[in-house]
């Protein structure tokens, strides 16, 4: 499929979806679980003995606590300041800014790359600002978006849509351009105007494209909230914004911990629920869905 | 031949020329036509602008040269790809050209599962094309054009990709079909006993510029038996032709 230079932008996400996949064959049972299960015990392990070993006490308190204070010092606290709490509370604000930036980026996205498939000279006049934006590291426009947006909910939005909506624009144009030239001809013979061809034959057709992309853009905008927080202050405490306060207050470094992984759960959770909807969509026909059957 | 005995030309080719925009010349010259109960085999090397011909009479292209008469809204085209859409079941991949169209859904309905009957789908209607094996994509294609009623049907190499014995079971059905249906029927392919086996008439193109260079009435008598095709006269009429197929190439 054409839009494969895209997804070979996106390391993580992919190896994300191999990892779904290869969970959901239980049938291997023990000889399945166990080798991640002895990762993660090594891991944890080798977390205690940099921990206790390698570390002064002082040393430990701020760089590195060992894992239980971690689960019983942070993430099993439920108090207005204190703990899980103000972190869940923080990355809703963050997940509301994330999910609203994607919702505008698929529209605003999907849009353009419409508009760029209607003709060459569109595509031309496009796409190189679509590549632009993508260049563009979000940091050095910081300051402009703040001059021209304030440090509220637009300047996180406009953060967030910045990085999300590149892989959006790509994907769905080249799953557009990708429809097949008999598919093309077929539509010609039967008298299909420009929009009954973009409903019925293009657009289905860039579907797995599209989800491609949609993967990609979940993960950028998860991205794209958190930096948005951090450094666009108005408002609602996300958390970025949280994350930078901890680390500056002590630091709390249990609670960091708690943080960077309720963050990461976020993402994870929005990449497996748009692999559960394009599995859903796409499980009759598409060949990278698995056959029924 | 006499018109006559087949009424008027369903599809008219009159010293018909095409050259493409960069300058390459693919048909010469080329007149005949085909009046409904009857089928007419176009045969020649690759290149020679056959198909060039089909997407002429369909209006996919415009010819440079001479005239192409034809009723275009009764036209049925088959690909050499059976180019169904992979995310339609079999009943809404026969349903689409009649769904461009604007037949009501209740009317094309039932004409889909008549199509449906016809081709020897039954059974098939909700699966996908990815569950069917290439000679099952290509009826549903057929499926798909036959339900409108075409008065001219063109054929575009439609059974090259497949195998032997799958080839020769469509061949039977594609006869069976015609013999119902008595539409104007003009088939491309390379293979020429798949062309004396289906048709009335056998056209020899020479490669390109494509003109036609052999002409051949095929006098067996329909409904026609697989055994037909080890009959010394069919190995005769197929000899000639392919002996003007050479002479075509040289």
């Amino acid at each position: 499929m054409s839009a494969e230079p895209v997804v070979e932008r996106l390391g993580g996400a992919a190896a994300l979806a191999k990892l779904a996949s290869s969970g959901r064959s239980g049938k291997r049972g023990l000889r399945g679980i166990l080798p991640p299960f002895i990762t993660a015990a090594v891991l944890v392990g080798l977390w205690y003995f940099i921990s206790y070993v390698v570390m002064t006490p002082n040393r430990r308190k701020v760089a590195l606590p060992p894992a239980h204070e971690v689960v019983t010092d942070a993430l099993f606290v439920w108090e207005p300041k204190k703990g899980l709490r103000p972190i869940l509370e923080a990355m809703l604000v963050t997940g509301r800014v994330a999910i609203l930036g994607l919702i505008i980026s698929i529209v605003l996205g999907m849009t353009v790359a419409i508009v760029m498939n209607r003709s060459k000279s569109m595509e031309r006049a496009v796409f190189p600002y679509a590549v632009l934006i993508q260049t563009l590291p979000i940091l050095a426009l910081v300051p402009i978006i703040t001059l021209w947006f304030d440090y509220g909910l637009k300047a996180r939005l406009i953060a967030c849509v910045l990085i999300a909506i590149f892989p959006i624009i790509t994907n769905t144009f080249f799953g557009l351009q990708s429809a097949q030239q008999g598919h093309h001809d077929l539509f010609t013979l039967n008298g299909a105007s420009r929009w009954t061809r973009l409903w019925k034959m293009e657009l289905p057709g860039a579907m797995p494209a599209i989800f491609t992309g949609l993967r990609i853009a979940a993960g950028g905008a998860v991205i794209g909230a958190i930096v948005g927080d951090f450094f666009f202050r108005k408002g609602d405490i996300g958390i970025g914004r949280l994350i930078d306060n901890y680390a500056k207050d002590g630091p709390r470094t249990k609670e960091l911990f708690v943080a960077a992984g309720v963050s990461s759960a976020f993402g994870i959770m929005i990449f497996a629920l748009f692999g559960w909807i394009s599995n859903r969509v796409l499980r009759n026909w598409h060949e990278s869905v698995r056959s029924p059957s | 031949m006499s018109p006559t005995d087949l009424g008027p030309p369903a599809l008219r080719f009159d010293h018909v020329s095409m050259t493409f925009p960069d300058g390459t010349h693919a048909v010469d010259d080329v007149s005949f036509n085909v009046a409904r109960g009857e089928f007419v085999s176009v045969v020649g090397p690759s290149g020679c602008g056959k198909s060039t011909l089909l997407r002429i009479a369909s209006g996919l292209t415009e010819n440079t040269g001479g005239s192409c008469t034809v009723d275009r809204d009764s036209i049925g085209y088959i690909f050499q790809d059976a180019t169904l859409l992979p995310w339609r079941t079999v009943q809404r991949n026969v349903e689409l050209n009649a769904e461009l169209q604007g037949m009501p859904k209740a009317e094309r309905e039932a004409a889909a599962a008549e199509a449906i009957r016809l081709v020897n789908l039954v059974g098939h209607e909700k699966k996908y094309p990815k569950q069917l094996s290439g000679g099952m994509r290509m009826r549903c294609s057929v499926a798909r054009s036959l339900m409108l009623k075409p008065k001219v049907f063109l054929f575009d190499e439609p059974f090259g990709a497949l195998d032997e014995i799958t080839r020769e079971l469509l061949n039977a059905e594609l006869i069976r079909l015609f013999q119902i249906e008595q539409f104007a029927g003009v088939f491309i392919t390379h293979s020429i006993s798949e062309a004396v086996f289906l048709s009335t008439r056998v056209l020899v193109m020479s490669a390109r510029p494509g003109r036609i260079v052999g002409d051949y009435e095929v006098p067996f008598d329909f409904p026609r038996a697989h055994e037909l095709r080890f009959d010394p006269a069919f190995a005769e009429l197929c000899g000639k032709i392919s002996a003007d197929l050479k002479g075509g190439h040289a």
